[in-house]
């Protein structure tokens, strides 16, 4: 195998769910590894050295927001949890424990192979420590260096919180991030619950840089979990 | 819309129901020295004021005793009508304390503060209606004149000569949130009398001669003035207290008082509040039963308790001790409440007691250590004959004949016996008949024993004979040493016995307090408690007792055909348990009603009420105090009992809920497992495929879509109707919820054009986010699935009465005509090949209404469906730091 093919783990109880994801990411270019249950995954995370691990959260012999914090102790490699829904707070938690980003089953493939690239493409910039100074999105391009945004070539005013805001979505960019996550990085630890700042700052922030706030191509709530800025 | 009524403060604190208590009202007296300097006037000029502003005025009860100047200024303020009361001799006109309750103003008029309430009201003073009034919320105006003051009244009755009889505890004018002094120089008052110009009520006329010499108006005004300033230092000093945050107050001053019958307790009273006034203490006031105070007739017991009574009304705690040395005790007590001063009175013992005897004060200043003794005057408040006619009344005649007859009974046995025996064994005989007239009797007939016995041995036995004189020296000493022998047995024997009387009413009172423990400890289950402590209670009382506990069925029904409940006493039962004070027969509240009340307080609230149809029209103290005991005793077991059965309910709930979630997660997880399996494993085969195998696999892929939509329906459903859905309502705002959803259905809506109207200024909406966004996506599903392709959507979203007001248009073909009802019910379908199961609009009534809100369908004029829902709009929304809000560019 050469050098610079993925390596996924996918830790799952389901066969039948184990079987058409080996299918589709050896399709797609991806090395692939299976666990049926959290112990042999947890074994073979650090034995077959992956570089994202695929996660479903209904285990058999251990709780998944546990792997997720076993995992977290040694590793920073991308997690994608997958989950059922009505779990949002399982979830919610999963995300705050470290992993990187969910999915509701079921899912469609491509669903899931774009989230991977996302999540990928962050781990490999992490360990590159290189960021863009300018970042754009379609007809949008924020000079991170300038502190400018622009929109269709036009410069759009935002008030420094609207600014932190959109430089921590950017910065996260294609991945979910909770209300914690994000309420810690741009108001501080102290306003960690209060979500409805969130919700007016990301609408101030819509109807500044979306076309339709009422109906936004990139800034994106996850009910019930968070936001996410959507690249692709 | 119904949901208008909704308190506000319910979404906000939804599991404290002590919020639902208002905050207490704010009370503004009005002061002055004297009827006359126009504090009624200044009252309702104050309240036109208040009326200008919007504030909701009205008149409890205004004496304006005919002047004309304060009738006008009722004009324009709304009046509550007085209560007419038919006292002995007239009609007399009250101020109504329920029709005030139930007007809930947001301020009331009350004059005349001090006034006394005539009989078959629900308190006794009309201070005590304003209390009650204070405690519902209302705010109140209040006039009030100096001498009504409790501590001022009597330096009022030594300056002016008049007995002031209504008075007022000095702590309420203490919590008044403003005191307003009417003032008016002496002669100015003096010239507006003279002229006419001072309206009086006609039982004050009488007394007016009294108080306006221009002397006494002088030093009323001077009280009045000084009262108000004390206010206004001690509101400067707890303002500078305010201010100085860093530096620790030092530890307060707690000030006790020892009470006795004998000392100048009124006063020593009136000192010690003086004197915790000016060093921001608090004080107790104590009295020390001692075996000797327990010889005191009952009128003596009963003036300590109405002394306590006057020390509580003073701002005192009280508390009653029982001990042999009453410096030891009060000492004892000192140490463990951290007392730092100890006030008692001069002793009022003749001098020859206090040196044979020492008397409390030495000892308290000779033991105190490093508590302060402050030992005051000790005049006596009244010397009063009363207790001279109480003594007279309760003379012990019996006894009395008996030490006669005693005595007459030795003479004859010792006449018997002389010609055999010596004269000291004479005195034995005497002797041995003091015993026995002291083991029965009190200490006055014993002594009389003592001294007739002395009388009569001299008289027939000691030489000469049938006469007093003697002639023998040492026989003076016989008698002497008989005399105080006599009487050491007389104090010695009484003393025995009175104590052993205390210790057996102690213990009457401890075995019956064990009596009733015990049993409740056996018993199980509620009724079998309250019957338990009602027969216990009844009696000990003996008396019908009925225990009335708020429960449904019925509040407070009496099971007890004995104890029947007519409408006014189950109010005053309803007042008692909300006030957690005793009312009734016996009390200062209601006392003409047919029973004592008195609440049922456990460790965390009142738990009920107990009734006790009292056999007399009085209670005494002693059994007050041990009805009061049982009663917790009782009320204890009763939250036992209670907090058992909540306990249970909520293990069973959590139980079930833990149940119904598990198998619901379970059957979730086993029915969507295997479809992501399929739908997975046909996304991943449609890539590559081509032809009519591309479309076969599509198919498998969209119906197993479709399958994913019904089981989540389905199981949706089954959740609503078990109960088990949750609502966790935070602040949203509607465009991002309505975006939510646009985005989640954006590759289904690509055949309708949809348009959203929702103003930019909506306030944030407390909903469940992922609730509301799966009705929005089930109404838009609907309108996809009904609504030819290219036909455009509306949606829009307005605040309307309180409530937001959701809406989703489509020109459609609509809803059957009256039907309109009927696609919210379960399993309906408007078309049989609509491809669902007709569970999606039952589901977004049911989110809806767990919202506390209304949805409901239309047929709009231009041709198709409309759904409305409402959300209510309650709560106050958060606030923002105003820094945050600040836009800076």
């Amino acid at each position: 195998m050469p050098d610079n093919v993925p390596v996924v783990l996918v830790i799952e109880d389901e066969a039948p769910i184990r079987r058409f994801l080996q299918s589709a990411l050896i399709d797609h270019g991806y090395q692939f590894f299976e666990a049926a249950n959290a112990k042999d995954g947890l074994s073979q995370a650090t034995t077959r050295k992956p570089d994202l691990i695929i996660l479903d959260l209904g285990l058999p012999d251990l709780d998944g927001l546990e792997v997720v914090r076993r995992l977290r102790e040694w590793t920073t490699l991308p997690i994608i949890i997958l989950s059922v829904r009505n779990q949002e707070t399982v979830k919610v938690s999963a995300l705050d424990a470290g992993a990187d980003d969910y999915l509701t089953k079921p899912f469609s493939v491509e669903e899931l192979l774009a989230r991977m690239r996302v999540v990928l493409r962050h781990s490999a910039g992490l360990s590159q420590k290189a960021e863009e100074p300018v970042f754009t999105l379609e007809d949008w391009k924020v000079d991170l260096s300038s502190r400018q945004v622009f929109m269709d070539e036009k410069e759009i005013h935002l008030t420094p919180t609207e600014y932190k805001l959109l430089t921590t979505l950017i910065r996260h960019a294609g991945k979910v991030i909770t209300h914690r996550q994000l309420l810690k990085e741009v108001w501080g630890d102290a306003y960690s619950n209060e979500d409805q700042y969130l919700h007016v700052y990301m609408t101030r922030l819509r109807h500044k840089l979306e076309k339709d706030p009422a109906r936004p191509k990139h800034l994106m709530i996850e009910l019930g979990v968070g936001y996410r800025l959507k690249v692709d | 819309m119904d949901n208008q009524n909704i308190d506000p403060t319910e979404y906000r604190e939804p599991m404290k129901a002590d919020a639902s208590r208002p905050p207490r009202g704010k009370l503004k007296i009005f002061f002055g020295y004297a009827a006359g300097v126009g504090k009624t006037y200044a009252m309702l000029e104050g309240a036109h004021a208040q009326k200008v502003q919007g504030v909701d005025v009205v008149i409890g009860y205004v004496e304006t005793h005919g002047c004309i100047e304060t009738e006008l200024l009722l004009n324009g303020l709304q009046v509550l009508p007085w209560r007419v009361v038919n006292g002995n001799q007239a009609l007399h006109t009250e101020f109504d304390l329920d029709a005030a309750l139930a007007r809930r103003p947001a301020l009331i008029l009350i004059d005349e503060l001090a006034h006394t309430n005539a009989a078959g009201a629900r308190h006794t003073n009309r201070w005590q209606d304003v209390q009650e009034l204070l405690e519902s919320g209302f705010n109140v105006y209040a006039s009030l004149n100096v001498q009504h003051l409790e501590s001022l009244n009597d330096v009022v009755t030594r300056v002016t000569g008049i007995t002031v009889r209504d008075t007022i505890p000095d702590t309420l004018v203490d919590q008044a949130d403003e005191l307003e002094l009417i003032d008016l120089a002496p002669d100015d008052l003096i010239q507006r009398f003279e002229d006419g110009k001072v309206c009086l009520p006609e039982d004050i006329a009488q007394t007016v001669p009294h108080f306006f010499p221009k002397g006494n108006l002088i030093v009323l005004r001077e009280l009045a003035l000084r009262c108000v300033a004390d206010r206004v230092d001690a509101q400067m000093q707890d303002y500078r207290r305010d201010q100085s945050v860093a530096r620790a107050w030092p530890v307060r001053e707690r000030i006790l008082v020892g009470v006795d019958t004998g000392s100048s307790s009124t006063r020593l009273f009136r000192a010690a509040q003086r004197m915790a006034t000016a060093l921001h203490a608090e004080w107790l006031a104590v009295h020390i039963e001692t075996p000797d105070y327990i010889l005191r007739d009952p009128a003596g017991r009963d003036r300590i308790v109405q002394i306590l009574h006057i020390a509580e009304k003073l701002g005192a705690e009280t508390t009653t001790l029982t001990g042999h040395s009453v410096s030891e005790e009060l000492l004892a007590f000192a140490h463990s409440r951290n007392i730092t001063k100890i006030i008692v009175g001069k002793a009022s013992s003749p001098r020859w007691r206090q040196v044979l005897f020492g008397s409390v004060s030495e000892e308290l200043v000779r033991k105190s250590g490093d508590i302060d003794v402050y030992v005051v005057t000790g005049e006596r408040d009244e010397p009063q004959p009363r207790r001279v006619v109480q003594t007279l009344r309760s003379i012990n005649w019996p006894g009395y004949l008996w030490a006669v007859f005693a005595v007459m009974l030795c003479t004859a046995i010792s006449e018997i016996i002389f010609p055999y025996f010596s004269l000291t064994d004479l005195v034995m005989i005497y002797l041995t008949g003091i015993v026995l007239v002291a083991a029965f009797h009190n200490l006055g007939p014993s002594i009389l024993a003592s001294i007739l016995s002395v009388l009569a041995f001299d008289f027939f036995f000691v030489p000469p004979t049938l006469s007093f004189a003697f002639n023998q020296q040492h026989f003076f000493i016989t008698y002497i040493v008989f005399l105080l022998l006599g009487i050491v047995i007389s104090v010695l024997t009484s003393q025995i016995r009175h104590q052993g009387e205390a210790a057996r009413q102690r213990e009457r009172y401890t075995a019956t307090l064990y009596a009733l423990s015990r049993d409740l400890a056996r018993t199980w289950g509620k009724n079998n408690l309250i019957e338990t402590a009602t027969r216990h209670i009844g009696q000990v009382l003996d008396c019908q007792v009925a225990i009335l506990l708020p429960d449904p069925p019925e509040r407070f029904s009496s099971k007890d055909q004995n104890f029947p409940l007519d409408l006014n006493e189950r109010g005053l039962v309803e007042w008692v348990y909300a006030h957690g004070q005793p009312a009734g027969l016996g009390t200062e509240t209601l006392r003409d009603s047919k029973a004592l009340y008195l609440p049922l307080m456990a460790s965390r609230r009142t738990v009920g009420v107990l009734g006790a149809q009292l056999p007399h029209s009085t209670i005494s103290p002693e059994q007050f105090h041990l009805l009061e005991l049982l009663a917790s005793q009782t009320a204890l077991a009763i939250e036992r009992t209670q907090l058992v059965e909540e306990s249970q309910k909520a293990i069973v709930q959590i139980e079930t809920e833990r149940m119904r979630n598990a198998l619901l997660s379970s059957v979730s997880h086993d029915l969507k497992t295997p479809l992501a399996g399929i739908m997975g494993a046909a996304g991943d085969l449609l890539e590559g495929e081509v032809g009519t195998r591309r479309e076969l696999v599509q198919t498998i892929s969209e119906e197993a879509d479709r399958l994913n939509r019904l089981i989540r329906n389905l199981l949706d459903m089954t959740r609503l109707e078990a109960g088990a859905l949750q609502v966790r309502k935070e602040w949203h705002l509607a465009e991002e919820i309505v975006g939510a959803t646009l985005a989640r259905l954006d590759t289904r809506l690509h055949d309708h054009p949809v348009t959203t109207h929702i103003p930019d200024d909506m306030p944030l909406i407390p909903l469940d986010g992922v609730l509301i966004d799966q009705v929005l996506g089930n109404l838009l599903e609907n309108a996809i699935k009904y609504t030819p392709a290219g036909s455009p959507i509306d949606i829009s979203v307005e605040i309307m009465q309180g409530s937001v007001v959701f809406q989703i248009a489509d020109r459609g073909p609509g809803i059957p005509i009256g039907d309109e009802e009927r696609v919210f019910d379960k399993f309906y379908r408007a078309r049989p090949d609509g491809g669902g199961v007709g569970l999606g609009l039952t589901i977004c009534r049911g989110i809806v209404e767990a919202h506390g809100g209304r949805i409901w369908a239309l047929n709009r004029p231009e041709g198709g469906a409309l759904f409305q829902f409402t959300l209510p709009l309650e709560g106050r929304p958060p606030e923002f730091k105003p820094e945050e809000m600040e836009v800076s560019e």
